[in-house]
């Protein structure tokens, strides 16, 4: 093999360095040990969080090119899995900060010596312009950001070089934890500036393909479409070092594929299997399979207010007790999930969030509710699900449409393209029968309830409207956990959602990542992306 | 004919096709707007409300009646400007640019793997006709035709990867450790070749491997058949009946004069096929993770990505009409009594 | 007639490859027609406890991920993916050959007409069109073979015209015309049944075509709608269990899918030799 100049062979410029490289990856990379292979269905399609039209995907990039001004810290599950503590933060940028006495401002003091990748230092103007550009955005992180009540950039302060102040426009245990999340990231604003334009003036053009930040990893090449490579920043002083030097993520779009690089030692970490997959790798005992239940989640079948016969909570019980959830729960999700079916009472003992519902298969009970709501010969009814979904919910469906039966439900499967999935489950909120898996970023029942629940919310694509679940909703959401009238409000609230059940859960999916025995480091946030920083490989 | 009348020739060609090009990009447009649901609220995002939608709406242009777009599409087109895809957030010019090359090399290889087993095939197939080798043949390049492309991919990839281990990862163009040569061609087998870089030259080509050989055992089947038809035609002719009567070598006459007067329809049938894998490498292109424009359009009709559906489309269909102008024009080389008016 | 079926017998008994064809077509006709009342299981019933059993004595070609019998499946299949071939099929080749002999024998502006359209759609990328109407206007059958039939239109419109428009001048067409038959009549009973022979090989090679392209439809999300049995969404399926080991998955119904379409294809074959023993290729 022969020294080549890296950039000159990769044809793009990732930074101002030149280092020599191979025209291979290193060479150790054959054996690889200083570099992470993960194969994953969808890349990014923007290296920005905050542009119009972001994917999912992208917020990797956010993750791990990208500091926030605060992280989450970590706690440890019983299973040894890593997992965010969203109650407890530590410092990433900032390396302290203070609420003040009066609760109306919060002080933050930013790191020393960090600095981004082109070596300015980070500094509180450079927070100030990246804040005010995300709630000065519209879109995605002006909605996100107001979930932590930063609305606009009056509130935002860069008292000098080294302080932060964010001035609180009413006071909210969501603020805080809403630092954490991808999109309140750290833009390098004097390079940003200098690629702004007075049609553009917050860069998005030059953001939307350059990252300009100074988080652990930096950019090393993004080939559209087919893989994002990230190098480590050697010079991060916003935490532990990463262990790794190199994240190849490649875009494999078939799912067995993946399974099959993963298993012939190709990938390290492989992403976005089928459940199926993640029960057979986990039995096989080969790989280490972290499967952790993602929170505030639940996989649960939407049942539409305006369709007709659901305007009636009898037939929505009735469906309740018609679902197959067992052989749902084994068939279709193998397993990888918490039961959410099968409560001992109709009101909740605790504020857990999500809990099993009330509710169990029983033909008996369900033919007695449709007769009593006068459905006794049952109605037809189209159940759709999310093509992109379809692993998991296509087995889900026909399993429903045959239980259903039943009780003389007759149900017709539809399948919705992606694309049109959103128009029609949660704008125009027209399907009758759904599959539904919204999981909400911050992990308290209110915000669940907040998007889902409540009247005219995008995710409440069953047009349920209660008054009493508004009231409730609202009186919580700003409230601190430990207000006593927290869970006893909901406590009342979780109980309205029982009874009603306009969303009948089934099971509280697992986020599975199936990786080589010799990585280690995984951490499961809520937001599904991988925290590459974390990782290590155990050289054997 | 002198090289004026090949030029009006050529030009007449392009001439017909502009109608087509036309309708097709009428019949994109329709196609794509008719598609079921909203890209602006597919690509608002997660948290989206009513009004980010309306922002991403408008960004697109879709708050505009479908005139008004179709106007501003046919005066971007007009200045060589096909939009930018939603789903990968860059300029869809600079997608096929980049992805084209990748189907290319495929589609070639494949066509050249599909050529080396056809045409023997078929040759032998004519010089025996009614024959077991005539059957056995028959047979063989039947099956290739009948079974789906991605199946036959997929089930390479478990036997040569999975069980076997001979293939490399089907990871697209180049396996993870090697990075792709500098571009010249974009083909990168090509352009690794250009650099005096042998190993990555042979990494790019046993990626290519396992997708063309699947692309190429659908296409036998005409190429086959075609030289087969053509063959017998000639051999039944009188020229080689007196070629063969004056005493040359059996090999000499097959192949120096049959297999050469047999090239008309034999070249005629390869356009067919080209232009058919190009479309079809759609589902080789999704088995393989291959980063080809087949891929891509897939995943933008998918998602409603109008301006990417649009660009695709038009791509093909350029390139098929260059294609039957270059099939055209092989063929009034290589057979002067071919006429001009088409 | 009986020149006819001397012809036929001395193609079955002179080409065993077509013979064997033949029965291979029967028996799928006979699957087709019958295959629902001779299966051993329900094809929709789902058994939790028996779920993705491999080959077995009660189920010959294993079960499911949510334990339906696999041959019971393919069996009952049968009748839809030859349902959609034959329609599909069916639609172009009328709407087609009309509009090509139409086409061909008016010539003029109806030619110019017909060609730039069969040009249009001949430049798309056909499969990526299928795909594109499918998506647009839902995936159901009906529209699976809609699609099917408007990809494979010009192929026919083509053939059809060249073949009217060689016979327009020939003898017994003049001579009929002197007779006094009016145009259309001229094209109805004396020109267009002269051009079948040709379009039916091409039929039976669409056939083929048809089941594998539905079968490409349902690899991509885009085919008919569960719990309906058919092969492509079958082997699409299946597909995905390859690497987990379940292989008779897709491996049967690809089985089923395959000779079908082999059955058609080498049908086209002997068809072509019936027609014109010189044409054979």
């Amino acid at each position: 093999m022969r020294r080549r100049d890296f950039l000159k062979t990769m044809g793009i410029a990732a930074g101002a360095s030149t280092i020599p490289f191979l025209k291979f990856m290193p060479a150790e990379a054959a054996g690889r040990d200083g570099t992470l292979v993960v194969v994953t269905g969808n890349g990014p399609n923007s290296m920005d969080i905050q542009r119009k039209g972001t994917n999912r995907p992208s917020y990797q990039i956010a993750v791990n090119l990208y500091d926030r001004l605060v992280g989450y810290s970590t706690k440890k599950l019983e299973n040894g899995t890593l997992m965010y503590d969203y109650t407890s933060l530590e410092p990433e940028a900032a390396e302290s900060w203070t609420i003040a006495p009066d609760g109306k401002s919060i002080t933050f003091k930013m790191r020393k010596g960090a600095t981004f990748w082109d070596g300015t230092p980070i500094t509180a103007q450079d927070v100030k312009w990246s804040f005010d550009r995300a709630v000065s955005l519209g879109g995605f992180p002006t909605v996100q950001m107001k979930a932590g009540s930063l609305e606009k950039p009056e509130q935002f302060e860069a008292v000098d070089d080294e302080t932060f102040v964010i001035k609180l426009l009413r006071p909210s245990k969501l603020t805080l934890p809403d630092l954490g999340v991808p999109v309140p990231i750290i833009f390098n604003s004097t390079l940003a500036k200098k690629n702004a334009t007075a049609d553009d003036p917050w860069a998005t053009e030059y953001l939307h393909r350059t990252p300009a930040g100074g988080g652990a990893f930096m950019l090393e090449r993004w080939d559209p479409g087919q893989q994002t490579v990230y190098k480590r920043f050697d010079g991060w002083k916003n935490g532990t070092l990463p262990g790794v030097e190199r994240v190849i993520i490649r875009q494999v779009p078939s799912a067995s594929t993946r399974r099959a690089l993963l298993e012939r030692g190709d990938a390290d970490v492989s992403l976005d299997l089928p459940p199926k997959d993640f029960a057979e790798l986990s039995a096989s005992g080969k790989f280490s399979i972290s499967g952790v239940p993602i929170e505030n989640s639940m996989t649960a079948i939407g049942l539409n207010l305006n369709f007709e016969p659901f305007a009636n909570k009898l037939v929505r019980q009735a469906i309740a007790y018609s679902v197959p959830y067992d052989q749902i729960f084994k068939q279709a999700a193998f397993e990888r999930g918490i039961p959410m079916w099968g409560g001992k009472s109709k009101t909740p003992a605790t504020i857990e969030w999500p809990q099993p519902f009330p509710y169990d298969t029983d033909y008996d009970k369900a033919k007695d509710l449709l007769k009593e709501a006068g459905y006794a010969n049952g109605f037809d009814v189209p159940l759709s699900f999310n093509l992109g979904l379809a692993q998991w919910s296509e087995p889900m469906s026909l399993l429903l449409q045959e239980s259903l039966g039943k009780v003389g439900v007759n149900v017709t499967i539809d399948k919705i393209p992606g694309a049109n999935w959103r128009t029609a489950a949660l704008v125009e909120k027209k399907l009758p029968m759904h599959i539904k898996n919204f999981g909400g970023w911050l992990n308290y029942p209110d915000y669940y309830s907040f998007w889902v629940y409540e009247k005219g919310r995008l995710f409440n694509s069953m047009n349920y409207d209660n008054p009493k679940v508004q009231e409730l909703t609202n009186a919580t959401l700003h409230m601190e956990v430990d207000n006593p009238e927290y869970a006893p409000k909901i406590k009342e609230l979780i109980g309205i959602f029982f009874d009603d059940v306009p969303l009948i859960p089934v099971y509280q999916p697992y986020l599975d990542v199936a990786m080589q025995k010799d990585v280690t480091g995984y951490k499961y946030y809520a937001h599904r992306q991988l925290d590459c920083r974390l990782f290590t490989k155990v050289t054997s | 004919m002198d090289g004026n009348d090949k030029l009006k020739m050529i030009l007449g060609r392009l001439l017909q096709a502009i109608p087509s090009i036309i309708g097709i990009v009428i019949v994109t447009f329709v196609l794509t707007r008719a598609l079921p649901g909203d890209p602006a609220v597919y690509f608002a995002g997660p948290a989206a409300d009513e009004k980010s939608i309306q922002e991403i709406r408008v960004s697109l242009g879709l708050d505009k009646s479908w005139p008004e777009q179709f106007w501003i599409y046919i005066t971007d087109l007009a200045t060589g400007n096909l939009g930018v895809s939603v789903s990968t957030g860059l300029p869809v010019a600079e997608e096929l640019t980049r992805r084209l090359p990748a189907s290319l090399e495929l589609t070639f290889l494949a066509l050249l793997f599909s050529l080396a087993v056809a045409l023997p095939l078929g040759v032998a197939a004519a010089t025996r006709p009614n024959t077991w080798v005539d059957q056995l043949c028959r047979v063989v390049v039947t099956a290739g035709v009948s079974l789906p492309v991605f199946f036959t991919g997929l089930f390479m990839v478990y036997l040569f990867y999975y069980i076997l281990g001979v293939a490399p990862p089907p990871l697209g163009r180049l396996d993870i450790i090697f990075l792709s040569p500098p571009p010249i061609t974009n083909f990168y087998t090509i352009d690794a070749l250009l650099d005096g870089d042998f190993e990555t030259f042979g990494a790019a080509l046993a990626q290519l491997i396992l997708p063309a050989i699947t692309l190429g055992i659908f296409t036998l089947a005409p190429l086959a058949r075609m030289t087969r038809a053509a063959m017998l035609q000639v051999l039944s002719s009188d020229f080689i009946r007196t070629a063969r009567a004056s005493g040359l070598r059996r090999s000499t006459v097959l192949y120096v004069y049959a297999f050469r007067n047999a090239l008309l329809p034999i070249l005629t049938t390869l356009g067919m096929v080209f232009s058919f894998m190009l479309g079809s490498n759609v589902l080789v292109e999704k088995v393989f993770a291959w980063p080809g424009i087949g891929s891509f359009a897939i995943e933008a009709l998918i998602v409603s990505d109008y301006a990417a559906v649009q660009g695709f489309v038009l791509a093909m269909a350029i390139l098929y009409v260059l294609l039957n102008l270059t099939i055209d024009i092989a063929y009034t080389l290589i057979d002067p009594r071919v006429g001009l008016d088409g | 007639m009986r020149e006819f079926l001397k012809h036929l017998k001395y193609i079955l008994t002179e080409n065993p490859v077509t013979l064997f064809a033949g029965a291979l077509f029967v028996l799928l006709v006979l699957a087709a027609l019958f295959g629902p009342f001779l299966v051993p299981y329900d094809p929709m019933q789902s058994n939790s406890a028996l779920s993705l059993k491999p080959p077995s004595l009660d189920h010959w070609f294993g079960t499911d991920q949510l334990g339906r019998d696999v041959f019971s499946r393919i069996i009952v299949a049968t009748r839809l993916d030859l349902a959609i071939a034959v329609s599909a099929v069916a639609i172009s080749f009328v709407i087609g050959s009309l509009l090509g002999s139409l086409a061909g024998f008016y010539g003029g502006w109806a030619d110019r007409l017909v060609g730039r359209m069969t040009d249009t759609i001949m430049a798309f990328p056909l499969f990526v069109l299928a795909m594109g109407i499918v998506a647009a206007m839902g995936n159901t059958v009906e529209n699976i073979v809609y699609a099917t039939a408007i990809i494979n239109l010009p192929f026919y419109a083509r053939v059809s015209r060249t073949e009217v428009n060689i016979r327009r001048s020939a003898d017994f067409v003049l001579a009929a015309r002197l007779a006094g038959n009016s145009s259309l009549r001229l094209l109805a009973m004396h020109i267009y049944p002269n051009t079948l022979p040709p379009l039916m090989v091409q039929v039976s090679l669409n056939m083929g075509w048809a089941i594998l392209n539905a079968a490409g439809l349902s690899f991509i999300g885009l085919g008919v709608r569960p719990p309906t049995a058919e092969w492509g969404i079958m082997v699409a399926e299946g597909a995905g269990f390859i690497v987990s080991g379940e292989w008779w998955l897709a491996l049967f119904p690809g089985a089923a899918l395959m000779l079908a379409v082999f059955t058609f294809n080498l049908l086209g074959d002997g068809l072509r030799d019936l027609i014109d023993p010189r044409r054979r290729t």
